[in-house]
């Protein structure tokens, strides 16, 4: 192929997604770079071109606007045509214990994680050509593997998110279609700062890109990251009521 | 707020709020701050002047091995993750980046594009903003200067809410006090360097014995094909084999693959009971190295090995135990430099310290834009000294004293113990600095060396 592939990054600025678009830059690859913010955009943009990319473009929107995702799609495409690839990495953690009672609190959580992700995937998917080869990556969590009292709001975005993809990767089966979830575990990123950080379950946003690269190259289905994931949540998906009840997590 | 966390820990957490004791690459300090990370230049702008009464300063990877980049009491704005290229023109070799970005990144980016940094410190892990802060040197700076003469212009936030673009010609003044200028004059926010064509990844060098310190310093000195030089000295030899050592001299290969190094690193897993750099074991590696039969004569080796040897252990300081370890680096004038350098390495040699790594080399006379810059043409010694307190202190007290009354300074960037009067007798210059100094930013340091004497 002559053409550099052309990635689509729906929350460029994203820590993670920024760590991955550096690894396909060095690679040569070109990149249609949404976010909300103009200015943060913008400096990912400079920083892939001069990292390699074979070209940067930028685009201003707000991803979780419901509304605007059929206009802000249509816009894009005319514009850029069609991606080879696209990473949904935009994402809130929000406070669980506001939007229990907050419903507006409540409602960004789920539009943002899982409402706005599913319809832009649903629009990146409605208008290709069935035998165009097209990889979809879209970034879970671990915390969407069971809902938790802590975080089950986010969580059940998450898991909405992962049921989503799950259920797109059937109806694209035996199609030049590839979806693949990304799970990451704790991640040091301006998403969790307010979170204590440190210890072993801790990765970086260069970690977890890494393993995306992998799997994007690889053709995986499904991605824990740091692979140790893959074992902690295997025995948690497992736990009897009796026991997941208990547990403070 | 218990445990010292060291710099690996500062850069992954960050719990809002909370004071964090953080220590210094020697590890002989600890200070308590409110460590504030951010991710974007307008956040670290905006967290400059926020108005806080506490002071600030800005910490990049925490290399510094004194107290430069502690700020006891006040804030550390944490700005590993400003790491953006903003430009870079791959035809010129001239690259644009945010102030955290480090020679380890800048390397990845530039070798197989066939540029190189034109000055490079000792390890790789250290920003372009503190490479600005301490004005670093290189095994190069006969031919080019400190890094502060290959700066074209430098971002400065300012806590008035200010964004300065400085160079020689704009804000030519604060240019100057920001080069060398501790990170005090402002937060640097990205940095414009001119880097230098390579046609290999790889260096040839050439490594002479040198049975004395006379012999150094009758060697043929600065030779144009031969820009890097060092030399590694035995500083356990006394008498008549004081200096007694390597002159290791290298170029750039004009030939070969344009690779850049890679991760593998060797970690230290814990930190040593006590200081496993001792004088018995420096005695023993010191016999071994010295006489190495593959050590002397010329081979071709990766910019890696050449300049970064120490950065394939990670966080080798572990070795010298819980109490960390004090370096003195100083330079002297050329006119006393061969006294000045006998007397240090038997001051060292007397007291049987062994100093695991003495590095010994020539500074040309290419002086830096920076008012506070380290080197002067002379002769520029670095020693390390395992923590043992107060013996340790005396004999740096010691050296110091050597030092000044030779017209000689010591290296802010590896200082943790000379006197406000050291420093001023070394920089007499540094009101000037200070005149420059943003109100919102302190640091240890600068507090130290700028009390007034009782």
């Amino acid at each position: 192929m002559n053409r550099p592939p052309l990635i689509l990054i729906l929350g460029a600025s994203s820590a993670i997604a920024h760590a991955y678009a550096r690894r396909r830059a060095a690679e040569g690859a070109a990149f249609i770079l949404v976010g909300r913010r103009q200015d943060r955009t913008s400096a990912v943009a400079a920083d892939l071109l001069a990292r390699g990319a074979a070209s940067a473009e930028t685009f201003a929107t707000d991803l979780a606007a419901i509304d605007t995702i059929e206009p802000s799609w249509r816009t894009l495409h005319a514009r850029f045509g069609d991606p080879d690839e696209a990473v949904i990495a935009y994402s809130i953690l929000g406070d669980q214990a506001t939007a229990e009672h907050d419903l507006a609190a409540a409602r960004s959580v789920l539009d943002t994680n899982f409402t706005s992700a599913a319809l832009w995937i649903l629009a990146l998917l409605a208008d290709r050509r069935a035998d165009a080869p097209f990889t979809l990556v879209g970034i879970g969590s671990v915390a969407g593997d069971r809902g938790r009292a802590s975080n089950f709001i986010y969580g059940a975005a998450k898991g909405g998110l992962d049921r989503f993809l799950e259920g797109l990767r059937q109806r694209y089966d035996g199609t030049p279609v590839r979806i693949i979830t990304i799970k990451p575990g704790f991640v040091d990123t301006p998403m969790t700062a307010k979170m204590t950080k440190g210890g072993p379950l801790w990765a970086t946003p260069e970690r977890v890109a890494v393993d995306i690269h992998r799997a994007v190259a690889k053709g995986k289905r499904m991605r824990y990251t740091p692979w140790f994931w893959r074992a902690i949540m295997l025995i948690i998906r497992h736990l009897p009521w009796f026991i997941f009840r208990r547990l403070k997590i | 707020m218990s445990r010292p966390v060291h710099y690996r820990e500062v850069l992954l957490s960050e719990p809002a709020g909370n004071l964090q004791v953080v220590e210094s690459w020697g590890r002989t300090q600890q200070a308590r701050h409110i460590c504030r990370r951010c991710f974007f230049v307008d956040d670290a702008a905006a967290e400059l002047a926020s108005n806080s009464s506490l002071p600030v300063l800005a910490y990049g990877r925490g290399r510094s091995y004194g107290d430069v980049c502690l700020n006891d009491g006040g804030r550390l704005l944490v700005t590993d993750r400003l790491n953006r290229f903003i430009h870079a023109d791959w035809s010129s070799g001239r690259v644009v980046a945010e102030a955290g970005v480090t020679f380890d990144d800048l390397l990845r980016v530039a070798v197989p594009r066939g540029w190189f940094p034109p000055v490079t410190p000792g390890t790789k892990f250290v920003t372009l903003g503190g490479a600005v802060g301490n004005d670093v040197h290189g095994k190069n700076h006969e031919v080019a200067g400190s890094f502060g003469c290959h700066v074209r212009s430098i971002g400065l936030a300012r806590s008035s809410g200010e964004s300065l673009t400085l160079s020689r010609e704009e804000n030519a003044d604060l240019f100057a006090a920001t080069i060398g200028g501790l990170g005090l004059t402002g937060l640097i926010t990205w940095v414009e360097i001119a880097l230098q064509p390579i046609r290999s990844a790889f260096m040839d060098i050439e490594t002479v014995a040198i049975p004395d310190l006379d012999a150094f310093f009758h060697l043929p000195q600065y030779d144009s094909d031969w820009p890097y030089t060092v030399a590694w000295i035995d500083c356990l030899a006394k008498g008549r084999d004081t200096g007694r050592g390597f002159f290791i001299r290298g170029r750039h290969a004009p030939s070969g693959q344009l690779i850049t190094h890679n991760d593998r690193r060797i970690r230290v897993p814990f930190d040593a009971p006590s200081s496993l750099l001792n004088a018995h074991s420096v005695r023993v590696f010191n016999a071994f190295y010295r006489r190495r039969p593959w050590a002397l004569g010329r081979k071709t080796i990766h910019y890696d090995a050449f300049f970064y040897p120490l950065d394939v252990i990670d966080e080798w300081v572990r070795l010298y135990g819980r109490r960390g370890f004090f370096q003195h680096q100083s330079v002297v004038p050329m006119a006393s430099a061969i006294d000045t350098t006998r007397d240090l390495l038997e001051l060292t040699a007397d007291l049987g310290e062994g100093s695991f790594l003495t590095v010994l080399k020539l500074f040309g006379e290419r002086s830096s834009p920076g008012i506070l810059s380290f080197p002067m043409a002379g002769a520029t010694l670095a020693l390390d000294f395992p923590n043992r307190g107060d013996t340790t202190r005396r004999l740096l007290a010691r050296m110091t004293d050597s030092v000044l009354a030779a017209g000689g300074r010591l290296y802010p960037a590896k200082d943790a113990t000379m006197s406000a009067e050291a420093f001023r007798a070394g920089y007499p210059a540094w009101r000037t600095v200070e005149a420059h100094r943003d109100p919102a930013i302190m640091s240890d340091f600068w507090r130290r060396v700028t009390a007034e004497p009782p």
